[in-house]
């Protein structure tokens, strides 16, 4: 390895070595492709309810419908075709996750490097707010969320947000409180640099690494939470269903012997899942020096 | 000692005062739930009467304080839809919930210390690296779909074990339980292996950092050195270095288990608290809301209360204030 790369190029290197985790963001990259493409290559437009037809309604994998196509996966209760249900699914569940993750880290990171930084009652007040939090469990957070602000894309995101920023907070304020008494931050400020500037431009980019791993998780998280509270039909409205809502329509059938309806979305959600945490458990363990060799 | 547990109590009292202030809030700012406890074709003054009866007419804190000093004498209001008191409601399905998480995060706690200890002991056995590899699945795979998967492999294909309700029970002390009867135990299986997996995973990654960090210390080179046999050393000292955060957790786990529940049961028809909640929010049924989440706060801050004590017993550090 020389000294010269640069450190993304260096960080790929150590990444390449662990094949598992190579597998994993293949499959991350995949799957966010199909979401984006989701209306390219699904067979049908599983929203538009024109298309549908209740003669297709819980047909096996491998089901000719009245649209002329196989159905390689079968169909739904409402007769849409399952994999077509299962890209879009896809596509709402990583918006959701993505949304989710990106407004936690925004609201924690600013609350935690605000906590770090200014100190006083602030930080107390922050502080005691996010452990309270903590303690709680998340799942009973964001259903109690949801049950206040109705059903929908932004309520549901608020509730995850809800749930979440309090990890975000906590980590960012420890990196941040680490960060803030070494020489460099206390350089810029004898500069003087003004005391923001030196927190977004010093104390935040250094506060990053952990960031990015709790993002992650939080991002897997995020997906699996919505799943749950659509499951519990606490989610998104019936006509976007995300992949926990196409489970949750199957699940009435299952005991019946239709398992498809259920089973493929919770395996495509369960590859979408696991790939993250493994990419992330990769990422932690890069950033984490103790493990360095 | 003594001052410690005074400083704990009187933070718990204040978290419980703040949390029943944003429980209250929240729960009341829900829509308005005149709309389903009295049909929509209902006179007026029908409508006016059970808005005073039910106290909605009056200020948000009015409420609040009425709310709190019936609380403080134990009533926790009428459920808008049943028409009983709340606390008769939720105490005649938390039996059923009690009995789920016990059982869960017990079962889940032996075995996932015994197998944390085995794969912190070997790590680079194969036992130990399935073991490790099943509790990463353990950690990510959502737990509604397992339970969905249990459901379809045991009950469904299989047909061993039933996918819902609780089965036969027994009065004990005038409360039902399933779990000593044959029938009430194989509907418990289930629902309980799918609220355990969680934690099992959980376990196994604690019982596992806690054993390879103890391993290398000083106490276990000594212990070695004085001949003592290895199961010795792992049964006297071992467990009792790895045993903080493990009461740590298992408290912490005991209550957010008993949240988690509420997807367990729905799955499994599991007649608990938590299928109480889900049905609540709804029907918008405010008093069942407030009591259940008070309770539960009630009993977080309870549970991290005996948690600090059991601390202050086990460590002197905690005990004589030294280091916080």
């Amino acid at each position: 390895m020389s000294s010269t790369s640069s450190p993304l190029s260096r960080f790929w290197t150590e990444f390449r070595e662990n094949k598992i985790a190579v597998v994993a963001l293949v499959v991350v990259i995949v799957l966010i492709l199909v979401a984006l493409f989701a209306a390219v290559i699904s067979p049908q437009d599983p929203y538009d309810l024109a298309k549908l037809s209740l003669m297709d309604s819980r047909r096996p994998p491998g089901f000719v419908g009245t649209g002329g196509y196989t159905h390689l996966l079968g169909t739904d209760p409402q007769g849409r075709d399952l994999l077509s249900a299962i890209f879009y699914g896809l596509r709402i569940s990583i918006q959701i996750g993505l949304a989710a993750g990106f407004v936690s880290l925004t609201i924690g990171t600013t609350l935690g490097i605000l906590a770090a930084y200014r100190g006083g009652w602030i930080e107390a007040l922050i502080m005691r707010l996010v452990d309270l939090q903590l303690s709680f469990p998340a799942i009973l957070l964001a259903l109690v969320i949801v049950a206040l602000l109705g059903q929908g894309k932004v309520q549901l995101i608020g509730a995850l947000v809800a749930a979440q920023y309090a990890y975000f907070a906590r980590t960012a304020y420890g990196a941040a409180k680490a960060e803030r008494g070494k020489d460099y931050i206390e350089a810029a400020l004898a500069i003087p640099l003004s005391g923001r500037l030196v927190a977004i431009r010093h104390l935040l980019p250094n506060c990053m690494p952990p960031l990015i791993v709790v993002a992650t998780v939080q991002i897997a998280n995020s997906i699996s939470l919505e799943a749950t509270l659509s499951f519990l039909g606490l989610g998104l409205p019936v006509t976007e269903p995300s992949l926990g809502m196409l489970i949750s329509n199957g699940f009435p059938y299952m005991m019946s012997g239709r398992y498809w309806i259920s089973v493929y979305p919770g395996v495509a959600l369960i590859i979408l899942i696991v790939a993250i945490n493994v990419v992330g458990d990769q990422v932690r363990d890069q950033f984490n020096p103790r493990l360095r060799k | 000692m003594l001052g410690f547990i005074i400083q704990r109590f009187i933070q718990a009292v204040l978290v419980m005062a703040v949390m029943s202030v944003i429980v209250f809030c929240g729960v009341y700012a829900i829509g308005n739930p005149i709309d389903i406890v009295i049909p929509p074709e209902a006179t007026q003054e029908i409508r006016e009467d059970a808005i005073r009866r039910l106290g909605l007419d009056r200020p948000l804190y009015e409420q609040y304080f009425i709310f709190i000093s019936n609380l403080l004498q134990g009533d926790l209001g009428r459920s808008f839809v049943y028409n009983i008191p709340v606390l008769e409601l939720i105490g005649g399905r938390l039996p059923a919930t009690l009995e789920l998480v016990l059982i869960s995060v017990i079962s889940a706690t032996v075995l996932g210390v015994s197998l944390g200890i085995y794969a912190g002991y070997r790590p680079d056995s194969w036992v130990a690296k399935t073991i490790m590899a099943v509790s990463v699945l353990g950690f990510s795979v959502p737990s509604f779909w397992v339970g969905l998967i249990l459901i379809l492999t045991f009950a469904v294909n299989l047909g061993w074990l039933p996918a819902g309700g609780r089965g036969e029970t027994v009065q004990i002390w005038g409360v039902a339980w399933s779990f000593p009867t044959l029938n009430g135990l194989s509907h418990i299986v289930l629902p309980a292996i799918n609220l355990a997996l969680f934690k099992l995973a959980m376990m196994i990654r604690l019982a596992r950092a806690g054993t390879r960090e103890i391993m290398l210390t000083d106490t276990i080179k000594f212990a070695r050195a004085a001949g003592l046999s290895e199961g010795t050393i792992l049964r006297r000292h071992l467990l009792k270095l790895i045993s903080i955060p493990i009461i740590t957790v298992f408290g912490l786990e005991l209550g957010s288990t008993l949240a988690f529940a509420v997807v367990t049961e729905t799955i499994f028809s599991w007649p608990g608290v938590g299928k109480l909640i889900i049905d609540s929010i709804g029907l918008l049924d405010r008093p069942v809301m407030v009591a259940y989440l008070i309770l539960v706060a009630f009993l977080f801050v309870t549970i991290n209360f005996v948690i600090d004590l059991v601390f202050a017993l086990i460590d002197p550090r905690v005990r004589h204030g030294v280091s916080a």
